[in-house]
């Protein structure tokens, strides 16, 4: 099949998936080969020299019209109710290859639907029996939940017992499933496909950077689907990406808010909204101004308030959740630097301090896909089930230092040919990150991690705004450590702020889409655009720059979030030297030139011995406390503003519950 | 009557028997051969293989060995593979289980050196297939026979084990065979350094749980290797990757089971019998209208009507009361009396008939047989035994039975004959496996040879109701 359509000969098919394995059971596929009595499925075919392949014989078309007829008997004639009519495969298929009529006059099958949980809707009798659901979830999700039970005509597609498939990645087999069968259960009955506007986007619910089509119809998003980008996400997205929308269009701030003499948040027009911020700020010095940026704060926004705060005398900046001893002056220390694609070659994976399950489930599947093809993969940090074997190698930092010490793990990484470490959260986050990095940097040296082509440090970050935030600097400045208590706190989409970093008796400014924590403890609130509604730019952990295109308009008097910042500087009368985007854009990319290479990742300089003793010599010789890694991600449905007042989320987190309950 | 060639003959044909297994990987087609032997049957005494198929000695070590078996198979051991292999393929056996693929062929299939893994063979005793039972009387009467001829043939194909997979529904059988196992380990011949040879060889016994699929050779495998019992796509053959992964080849049970006795008597003995290209003897299995039903062991190419004539007691109301034999068990297409008049017994003649010779079990319908009801129960019978993989099989199977349902009772359009046969088309040769095959040949017979009967049936509904 992949012959043929190197030719350019497209073949029909049903059960084949160039991602899955091959099951060759719809025998859509079936194609003449010189010298083969029988038509033979072009999928499960290995083409050989000398071959010949014929696809437009009398024969050829007569199967394919014999196992179109035999596909559609049974399949119910329930197009017009059915959400996947517009962009189905048997649809398409049966206008192009089927017969023109029908011959069947006995009674059709039904098949009882399943619940497959919150996100996946069953509608079984529609099922052709590809098997495409099982095998994805057996070979890329890695759950057993799915399979075939019964045989011939009774065969059914299902979980073996009633339950919801356990899986961060269930989503994906709405988009495999060639018919009805599996749908979505948030999107049913919403819309038909035809309707919908499509904009190709970023999504922010993890750092990963997935590759997302935003299908919208007016001002709503009706849907979100994957695109496929063998690079980062190949063509699977997680099911927060996918299922979060409905959070976009709950408790959005739609109109500035101030603060009025009793005590409440009332609405105003940006002006006074403005002319408040900026009495306030007028108010306080420069250091005792504290700017937080949020999990989804965009570059663009991120480099203006910088240079906002710069300019009123502040270098007090932060990114919330912080991982404090990260440097963000020698980018090689804070990316991922073998890569996403990369992982693909690794031979040995160490983890530390991370759960790819949680933080990134898309990533956790692609390193599972490198276990299939033989890597070993170990972790150090809390006990999870990654859908894959890992070696424990322990829990806590003393399990490093039995590495360092020269365990087996050492040696293994030492033969490897491309040994990775994948350092996560878990160590990023801990007071003591900074004595667990030089364990980590004496490791990346001891078992030459970094080699000839090949570099295996990486850091996974959880949050979208991370690896931007760094490679502008969006980090305290020096002088910061001496800062008095702030007065003022700016938050800029900051939900999950550290309570300590925001005083009871601080004045604060909120800029953000959802009425979440940080709009609750505001004095001023600034609504912006959350990441549907706004062209913006974000790096991935891998430090690829990709950008977000508006998919709908914003709600209400919202506006996109670096131009108010620039707003805010015009009232202030420092004025920010850019007024377009393409602007602020160009300010990025003085900074840093890798903003303007969209969708590439530009491999950053690998400065260890040097950095690592630099490190070292700054950071001191700092306790190691004996605690366990531990995620910091302890709930993967809800993470941020959106996904946390998301419906379907709650649903995921209620099923969740009870499956454990059980 | 039989009548024996000279040996000159004998050795003539076995020179061309030998000249066309060597050259081609697949049956030739069937030529009629210059041979002296013109007619065949009536295998004598001394000629059986399977001397005790009626339980007329003990089946166990003592009567087995008294009966010849396990005498010095250490010497056809040491022999080595490649004479063990030369040997069946200069017999001409040709496989036992219904596809009739020679033998020596298939078993030179699996490598002649290792590449780390090992090679295993495992013996088909899912004997499923509707109006056989030839095995079962093999292992529960001589089962020692099969245990021996494992040895033999896992030493033709270098195997480290084999396996048997036994349906489960054959409980006596696999204690008869279980017990002959531990009695063959006992003595010695199994196991490390079998009968002495210094050949490792362990044989293991599974059972399946009664899935007609199940007998499908890779669907075998996935049965024995603890998954669901559905055929695997080929390429790759078993040959190359099978249980487990590792080089495989699946063998009949009655194919096994003979092989010590042809390595013994020599393969001459037995190519003498049969037509050339169907040589040696055959068990076959006679059931429905006949007086004496039974298993019997004979000569292939024997006529059918001197097959059930001489072994099953004739028909039941006499040759003239026939109406339909299926020759070779439930899948084949049937034959009308008119083709069973002078049918000879064998792949060739009955594949030029458009029928085969399966597994040789000869299902005699006599005239008080409604052969449209006896077709659709076989439809029924496909229906439920279709894995549920392959569309062709899954959703067609169904549908020839509820056509079949109507038929049977003439509820139907006469085109409704013409889209049925336009069905079974669209079935056969488009599946993975040869149930699809199996479901549509019935049929085709049926339309092929009863067409007139059909439309009858359909004349009569009609006219009843308009009545």
């Amino acid at each position: 099949m992949a012959a043929c359509s190197a030719a350019g000969v497209d073949i029909p098919r049903f059960c084949y998936h160039q991602r899955l394995s091959i099951a060759g059971n719809c025998r859509m596929c079936l194609v003449e080969v010189e010298k083969s009595p029988k038509p033979v499925a072009s999928c499960a075919m290995p083409a050989g020299p000398g071959m010949n392949i014929k696809t437009d014989t009398p024969l050829v078309k007569k199967a394919r019209e014999g196992v179109m007829e035999f596909l559609l008997i049974n399949h119910p004639l329930d197009c017009p109710i059915c959400d996947q009519g517009g962009e189905c495969d048997l649809q398409d298929q049966s206008m192009h290859f089927g017969s023109d009529r029908g011959r069947f006059t006995e009674m059709k099958r039904s098949v009882q639907d399943k619940n497959l949980g919150p996100l996946v809707k069953t509608v079984m009798t529609r099922c052709i029996h590809c098997t495409r659901c099982v095998r994805f979830a057996t070979e890329v999700a890695g759950v057993q939940d799915l399979g075939m039970t019964g045989r011939g005509n009774a065969s059914e597609i299902g979980t073996y017992v009633e339950k919801a498939m356990e899986s961060e990645l269930s989503g994906n087999v709405i988009d495999l499933c060639p018919v009805g069968a599996l749908t979505s259960k948030p999107y049913a009955f919403t819309a038909r496909n035809w309707e919908l506007k499509s904009t190709e986007s970023v999504d922010v619910s993890d750092a990963m950077g997935q590759n997302i089509r935003v299908d919208s119809r007016g001002v709503e998003v009706m849907r979100i689907v994957p695109v496929q980008n063998d690079a980062v996400n190949e063509e699977w997205i997680s099911d927060k990406a996918r299922f979060q929308y409905d959070g976009l269009k709950r408790q959005r701030l739609n109109v500035p808010l101030v603060k009025g003499s009793k005590g409440l948040l009332e609405s105003a027009t940006w002006e006074e909204a403005l002319v408040a911020a900026k009495d306030a700020i007028s108010k306080v010095k420069g250091n005792e101004m504290s700017f937080i940026a949020g999990k989804l704060a965009d570059a663009e926004s991120l480099i203006a308030l910088k240079d906002l705060a710069n300019r009123l005398g502040s270098g007090n900046l932060k990114v919330e959740v912080s991982a404090p001893h990260l440097d963000a002056d020698v980018r090689s220390n804070y990316l991922a630097n073998s890569t996403i694609s990369g992982i693909d070659r690794a031979d040995v994976i160490l983890l530390i301090g991370s759960n790819p399950r949680v933080e990134a489930p898309v990533f956790n599947a692609r390193i599972r896909k490198t276990f299939l093809d033989g890597a070993h993969v170990a972790m150090v940090g809390e006990q999870a089930d990654l859908t894959f074997p890992v070696e424990h190698l322990g829990t806590g930092p003393d399990a490093l230092a039995a590495i360092l010490k020269g365990s087996p793990m050492l040696k293994r990484l030492k033969k490897a040919q491309r040994p990775a470490i994948i350092v996560g959260p878990g160590v990023l986050n801990r007071p003591d990150s900074a004595a667990v990095l030089q364990q980590v940097h004496e490791l990346v040296e001891k078992a030459d991690v970094v080699r000839e082509g090949w570099n295996g440090y990486n850091v996974l970050h959880d949050t979208a705004s991370r690896v931007a935030a760094l490679d502008i600097g969006f980090m305290p400045s020096a002088r910061s450590a001496s800062a008095p208590a702030p007065k003022l706190v700016y938050l800029l989409g900051s939900d999950d702020f550290d309570p300590a970093d925001v005083p009871a008796d601080a004045f604060v400014i909120y800029q953000g889409h959802h009425g979440d924590n940080g709009a609750a403890r505001a004095n001023i609130v600034l609504p912006g655009a959350a990441y549907t509604e706004k062209n913006a730019t974000y790096v991935n952990f891998e430090g690829r720059t990709q950008r977000t295109k508006a998919a709908v308009p914003r709600v209400g008097d919202a506006r996109s979030d670096w131009s108010i910042i620039r707003a805010l500087s015009e009232v202030l009368e420092k004025p920010l030297p850019y007024s377009t985007t393409d602007e602020v854009r160009a300010r990025l990319a003085d900074m840093a030139p890798h903003f303007a290479q969209v969708d590439t990742v530009q491999s950053p300089m690998w400065l260890n011995g040097e950095y690592f003793q630099a490190f070292k010599d700054r950071a001191g010789k700092a306790a190691v406390e004996k605690q366990a890694f531990s995620s910091s991600i302890s709930n993967f449905f809800q993470t941020d503003v959106i996904s946390r007042t998301s419906i379907n989320m709650a649903k995921c987190v209620q099923t969740r519950a009870s499956l454990a309950h059980k | 009557m039989l009548v024996r060639g000279s040996r000159a003959a004998a050795r003539e044909l076995q020179k061309s028997v030998l000249r066309t297994f060597s050259a081609q990987a697949s049956p030739p087609p069937p030529s009629p051969p210059p041979s002296e032997k013109t007619s065949y049957g009536g295998l004598k005494d001394e000629d059986r293989i399977f001397t005790n198929l009626y339980r007329q000695g003990d089946p166990f070590i003592k009567g087995a060995m008294a009966r010849g078996d396990w005498y010095r198979t250490k010497d056809l051991v040491v022999k080595g593979s490649d004479w063990i292999v030369n040997e069946m393929k200069k017999s001409g056996l040709r496989g036992r289980g219904g596809a009739g693929f020679p033998s020596g062929l298939k078993w030179s299939f699996m490598p002649k050196v290792s590449d780390g893994r090992p090679s295993y063979l495992v013996v088909n005793a899912d004997e499923s297939e509707p109006g056989t039972c030839k095995d079962r009387e093999i292992m529960r009467h001589d089962p020692h026979k099969l245990i021996e001829g494992c040895l033999i043939a896992g030493v033709g194909m270098r195997a480290r084990a084999g396996y048997i997979y036994i349906r489960g529904e054959y409980y006596n059988e696999r204690l008869a065979l279980e017990r002959a196992l531990s009695e063959a380990y006992a003595k010695g011949f199994l196991g490390k350094n079998a009968c002495g040879s210094g050949y490792d060889f362990d044989l293991n016994i599974a059972y399946g749980a009664g899935a007609y699929i199940c007998g499908e050779e890779t669907a075998l495998i996935e049965s024995l290797e603890g998954k669901q019992g559905k055929p695997r796509l080929k390429p790759p053959f078993p040959a190359n990757v099978g249980l487990y992964g590792c080089p495989t080849t699946v063998t009949n049970v009655e194919t096994v089971a003979v092989a010590p006795t042809i390595l013994r008597r020599g393969p001459e003995w037995f190519a003498s019998f049969g037509r050339k290209n169907n040589a040696g003897t055959k068990l076959f299995c006679i059931s429905g209208h006949v007086n004496t039903p039974c298993t019997v062991e004979e000569e292939l190419s024997i006529p059918l009507k001197e097959l059930i004539e001489r072994h099953a007691g004739g028909v039941r109301g006499g040759w003239d009361n026939l109406l339909a034999i299926i020759p070779g068990g439930s899948s084949v297409p049937c034959l009308p009396k008119r083709i069973c008049d002078d049918v000879l017994m064998d792949f060739d003649a009955l594949k030029e008939a458009q029928s085969g010779l399966g597994t040789a079990a000869v299902i005699v319908m006599d005239k008080s047989t409604d052969i449209i009801d006896a077709i659709a129960r076989l439809s029924y019978f496909y229906k439920h035994e279709s894995c549920g993989q392959c569309t062709p099989c899954r959703e067609g199977a169904p549908w020839l039975y509820d056509i079949m349902t109507r038929m049977k009772k003439g509820d139907a359009r006469l085109e409704e004959i013409d889209m049925l046969w336009e069905v079974t088309k669209q079935i056969e040769g488009h599946t993975i496996c040869a149930l699809g095959d199996a479901a549509a040949w019935p049929v085709q017979g049926l339309i092929r040879h009863f067409r007139p009967e059909m439309e009858e049936r359909i004349g009569r509904f009609c006219e009843q109701i308009a009545a």
